[in-house]
């Protein structure tokens, strides 16, 4: 029905759509896997990434890429002291409440954006901006493609953290066994902090890739929530590659579905793959069992 | 930052207002109204560019002296929130109705008008619909619904037989088109009109695309554009969305005859073109706009972008949907409902800066309204339809 | 019984503000009160007595609101014979998903996601969807008759409100009381010691399911009726999940009042922020935010919880036990 010269450029599409859903994914997956939180923050916490991209180009000139090692160094700041400060003091270790306080503190982070940056939306404009690539018979986006390239990256380097690093083992170890890294003499509370901070670190970068190909407005996190958090389930809770290929089947059913159903209706196939792997495969494709 | 200054001074205005109210004979007491939008949650931008196209038309009236007939009665704005949501709209009527507010003015969005105007409805509150172009919320027989502006039939009509138009002037170049609407109640209910009255005219409806709000990438879409080849694009869809779809369409080369819009949610917004005026060059759009040869309307725009903030529709319509309500409780020469109802009902309000001519109000819906057509051209928005309007030739189709 | 005493005495004060108030804020703020905690409560049945929790209750909120616009545009139902279809209908999205999900075992946060995925689907199926009117959503024509289910004055609905968040109390206090009740408030527990004691934790979880979808049915037919409009956001969007959950968690989950107290806490919280610094909006949701965390933090085991702990609290100096 679809020639190549239609299916191929929307596969690609598809795979660049979907690194950018990956990075949003990496840093969720962390959160998930050592905190075991549905972090409801997460997408309020990509707005004000990208709020800090925008600004630091519009008010010093900086190029959205070269910004990104201070946003992955801000975001990690904030979240550590989101979560040493607040997450944890307020939901006393409680499920129910951590759901509560990551809600509320999504609201907060929100409004403050509404108010300090008004409901306009905001782009910015670089000279690559409108850039294309050429991939056979597919014309690719220069930033999306930068995008693919930078979610690689990102992966690598948490992969790098996590399996690498003391911290990383520390991590690992209040992930699986938190009573047991406590008698270990692991400071649990740090290591949840670090992964937190990580977490919203990866959005730091996140936002550096994607502000070129898109915007800002207060409410644009929660457009990327729901299919970060079916990334990692498909990808398996705390899985790094999982999210990241997670992100990419994502983002090509999200294309090719689009394709054959509609951009409506084919944004349904992204959720039933979601139920398909909660009800046949809940550890995803690359979870650890349990 | 500019909003935030300016929400200060009017609530200010508001509080002082309130907090001082007429002393004895020496100032006829102040005629209450009703300014309702949704200025938090995601409709915030439209919602907060809608209050303060209100409140300038409320400090203008009031600047001027007031309701003359009235003895040169103040109108004090009540402002509500409908926080995006039909149900928090309700509530704020409710306390609107209990504050003795002469009559309301809102609430910019389809869905939230539906249920503010009925429960104005319940207590004979005249409710001027500032926006909301769905044409059920002024056919559900409710006497107390008036909107000033037009509803996306009428746009939806004259957008196609000027579709015509322009092509029969042009030769005919364009026969297909690719219909691009937003999934929710304004983007469908325009793309099902649209559906229908084209082929009528002779063109062929190629691929209706119903897109989410939000929408993330566009790629895909615009892939298809790419191979169906539409001679014509009509976009029905809101800002982020139509910024979003035409940067792409620029980015992957894809250049149809005429991208032309109904309502579109930015073709015809100095934002759009200002920051993107490569992408914005060429579009036509359909849509609510001013009268671009009175005075007036540019001596506001002038007040309104000093305050750092864009000309949008949303400030336009509100404005002189105000100035409509004003000069019905002007001729109503009282605050009370009733009276007001049967002057907005009878009213033939023709002192605006609007292209509606003499305001003629059946069940509700001022018939005189009509969009204007316009295109971008040279970094500026320039109206090309109907000819006592135009300002330049328009150029069909689009130069490539 | 102690709980049918405080029952009766809630539905008597609320019945009597109702029917003696003639202000149409106070009569809608009750209206909405009333609302919320009826869907607070439908939560609070698999949520806090099941340990269930659902992200996406809106899932049997809209099949309820569908219902009912449906059957009444379509096959010209009169709306009162229509509620129980909704609620019928939303009883058995309950019952499906709740066999679905729970034959597979899903608990804790899968079950919760899934819940999510449900309701999004359904969602993007109702904008397509041929009888749903899509995006246009569906609107009931304006006819005021307490025979049309449309009420002239927030009075008649608050009434209405009020018997159906009655009935949600009779079945929570039921639920507190009697065999199934512990059962399931076993297997919230302790499933694998639920079941070695010959408890089957799939039938009582899924009776749980098709019960609190039912009571979230109706809060959506409710819906349709005081506002004569439903679209797929409205219907199944993630607001409506969340202020149900909200509710029942803020005001104490697993509790016979603690729905109430939340639902009606979170309201007038709305309520008095929403024009509290009207001309600085955001403001408003900054401060709904920040208490929200703040009563997490202060209130762990919610706002019912709350009263427990200062009645330990007085029993423990001694002083009179006041039961």
């Amino acid at each position: 029905m679809y020639s190549f010269d239609i299916l191929f450029p929307s596969l690609l599409n598809g795979l660049t759509t979907g690194a950018v859903y990956a990075l949003v994914a990496l840093g969720l997956t962390l959160i998930y896997g050592v905190l075991h939180i549905i972090n409801f923050a997460h997408g309020a916490a990509l707005m004000l990434a990208m709020y800090g991209v925008y600004l630091l180009r519009s008010r010093l000139g900086w190029d959205p890429y070269l910004s990104l090692p201070v946003m992955v160094a801000a975001m990690f700041a904030f979240g550590y002291a989101l979560q040493r400060l607040i997450i944890n003091r307020a939901s006393h270790g409680k499920d129910e409440n951590i759901l509560l306080v990551t809600l509320g503190l999504a609201i907060v982070m929100e409004n403050l954006a509404l108010l300090t940056f008004s409901a306009d939306t905001r782009s910015i404009d670089t000279a690559y901006t409108l850039s294309t690539v050429a991939i056979g018979p597919a014309m690719i986006a220069l930033p999306k493609l930068i995008a693919f390239g930078g979610a690689l990256a990102v992966a690598a380097v948490l992969l790098w953290v996590v399996r690498g690093t003391q911290l990383g083992r520390a991590i690992r170890a209040v992930a699986q066994e938190k009573q047991g890294a406590k008698l270990m003499g692991i400071d649990v509370e740090h290591a949840y902090a670090m992964s937190y901070g990580i977490g919203l670190a990866c959005l730091g970068a996140a936002a550096s890739f994607l502000l070129p190909a898109y915007y800002v407005n207060p409410q644009v996190g929660s457009g990327f929530v729901l299919v970060a958090f079916t990334i990692v389930v498909l990808g398996g809770m705390g899985s790094f590659s999982g999210a990241l290929i997670g992100g990419f089947l994502i983002g090509v059913v999200e294309s090719i579905g689009g394709l054959f159903l509609g951009d409506s209706l084919g944004q349904v196939g992204i959720y039933l793959i979601f139920i398909a792997v909660l009800l046949f495969r809940p550890r995803g494709l690359f979870g650890d069992r349990g | 930052m500019s909003n935030r200054r300016t929400f200060i001074q009017h609530s200010a205005a508001a509080a002082g207002a309130l907090a001082f109210p007429s002393i004895g004979g020496a100032q006829p007491a102040a005629v209450k109204v009703g300014v309702l939008h949704p200025v938090t949650g995601a409709l915030a931008f439209s919602g907060q560019q809608c209050r303060e196209g209100a409140m300038l038309a409320i400090d203008d009236i009031n600047k001027a002296g007031g309701i003359k007939a009235m003895g040169g009665a103040r109108i004090e704005p009540l402002l509500g929130d409908a926080q995006s949501q039909p149900a928090a709209g309700a509530a704020e009527i409710e306390k609107m109705n209990e504050a003795g507010v002469a009559a309301v003015l809102g609430a910019y969005a389809s869905a939230i008008c539906l249920a503010t105007t009925q429960v104005a409805a319940k207590y004979g509150l005249p409710h001027v619909v500032d926006v909301g172009v769905a044409d059920q919320i002024v056919q559900r027989g409710l006497k107390n619904t008036f909107r000033f502006g037009p509803g996306y039939g009428v746009c939806a009509q004259i957008a196609v037989i000027n579709l015509h138009v322009l092509n029969k002037a042009a030769g005919n170049p364009a026969k297909t088109v690719m219909i691009i609407h937003e999934e929710s109640l304004f983007g469908t209910g325009t793309a099902n009109l649209l559906a229908r009255e084209l082929p009528g005219y002779g063109f062929e409806v190629r691929e209706i695309v119903k897109h989410a709000n939000p929408t993330r990438d566009f790629n895909n879409i615009v892939l298809r554009m790419k191979a169906l080849q539409p001679d014509i694009v009509i976009p029905a869809n809101y800002y982020n969305e139509y910024a979003l779809l035409v940067r792409t369409m620029r980015q992957q080369k894809v250049t149809p005859k005429a991208i032309y819009s109904v309502l579109g949610g930015a073709a015809s917004s100095f934002k759009f073109v200002k920051e993107f005026p490569d992408s914005a060059e060429g579009i036509i759009d359909c849509n609510h706009w001013f009268n671009p040869k009175d005075a007036r309307a540019l001596a506001l725009r002038k007040r309104v972008e000093a305050k750092g903030l864009f000309f949008t529709y949303e400030i336009f319509n509100t404005y002189t949907a105000m100035m409509f309500l004003a000069d019905a409780i002007g001729r109503a020469r009282s605050a009370d409902r009733a009276a007001i109802t049967a002057a907005l009902a009878g009213s033939s309000f023709s002192d605006h800066f609007m292209p509606y001519g003499p305001t003629k109000m059946l069940d509700g819906q001022n018939t005189g309204a009509q969009p204007l057509m316009t295109q971008v051209q040279r970094g500026d928005i320039k109206v090309i339809v109907p000819r006592e309007y135009r300002q330049v030739e328009p150029q069909f189709p689009m130069k490539a | 019984m102690k709980d049918m005493g405080t029952i009766a005495v809630f539905v008597i004060v609320v019945a009597a503000v109702a029917l003696l108030s003639s202000s149409g804020v106070t009569l809608n703020f009750l209206m909405m009160a009333l609302y919320a905690m009826l869907m607070a409560q439908a939560w609070n049945l698999l949520g806090g007595f099941g340990g269930q929790f659902s992200f996406g209750h809106a899932l049997f909120f809209g099949s309820g609101a569908y219902v009912q616009a449906i059957a009444q545009l379509n096959g010209g139902i009169n709306p009162w014979l229509a509620l129980p279809l909704a609620v019928g209908a939303a009883a058995v999205v309950g019952a499906a998903i709740g066999a679905l999900a729970f034959r597979y075992g899903l608990k804790g946060s899968y079950f919760a996601l899934i819940t999510l995925a449900f309701a999004e689907v359904f969602r993007i199926l109702a904008l397509s969807a041929p009888f749903t009117g899509g995006g246009v959503g569906l609107m009931l024509p304006l006819r005021r008759a307490a025979s049309n289910l449309q009420f002239d004055s927030p009075r008649g609905y608050v009434l209405l409100a009020l018997a159906l968040v009655t009935l949600g109390l009779l079945v929570t206090a039921w639920l507190r009381r009697s065999r199934f009740g512990a059962r399931l408030q076993a297997v919230r527990d302790n499933e694998d010691a639920a079941q070695a004691l010959g408890i089957d934790p799939f039938r009582i979880k899924l009776v749980a399911c098709v019960l609190s979808g039912a009571f979230m049915g109706a809060a959506g037919a409710f819906y349709v009726q005081v506002f004569q409009y439903i679209d797929p956001g409205i219907a199944f969007g993630p607001t409506t999940s969340i202020e149900a959950l909200l509710g029942a968690i803020v005001g104490g989950m697993g509790t016979l009042w603690g729905p109430v107290l939340g639902a009606l806490a979170l309201q007038a919280l709305s309520e008095l922020t929403r024009n509290l610094f009207g001309a600085l909006p955001g403001i408003n949701m900054v401060i709904y935010g920040a208490v929200l965390v703040l009563i997490v933090m202060f209130m762990p085991r919610g706002i019912a919880g709350l009263g427990l702990s200062v009645r330990t609290a007085w029993k423990r100096r001694g002083g009179n036990d006041h039961g």
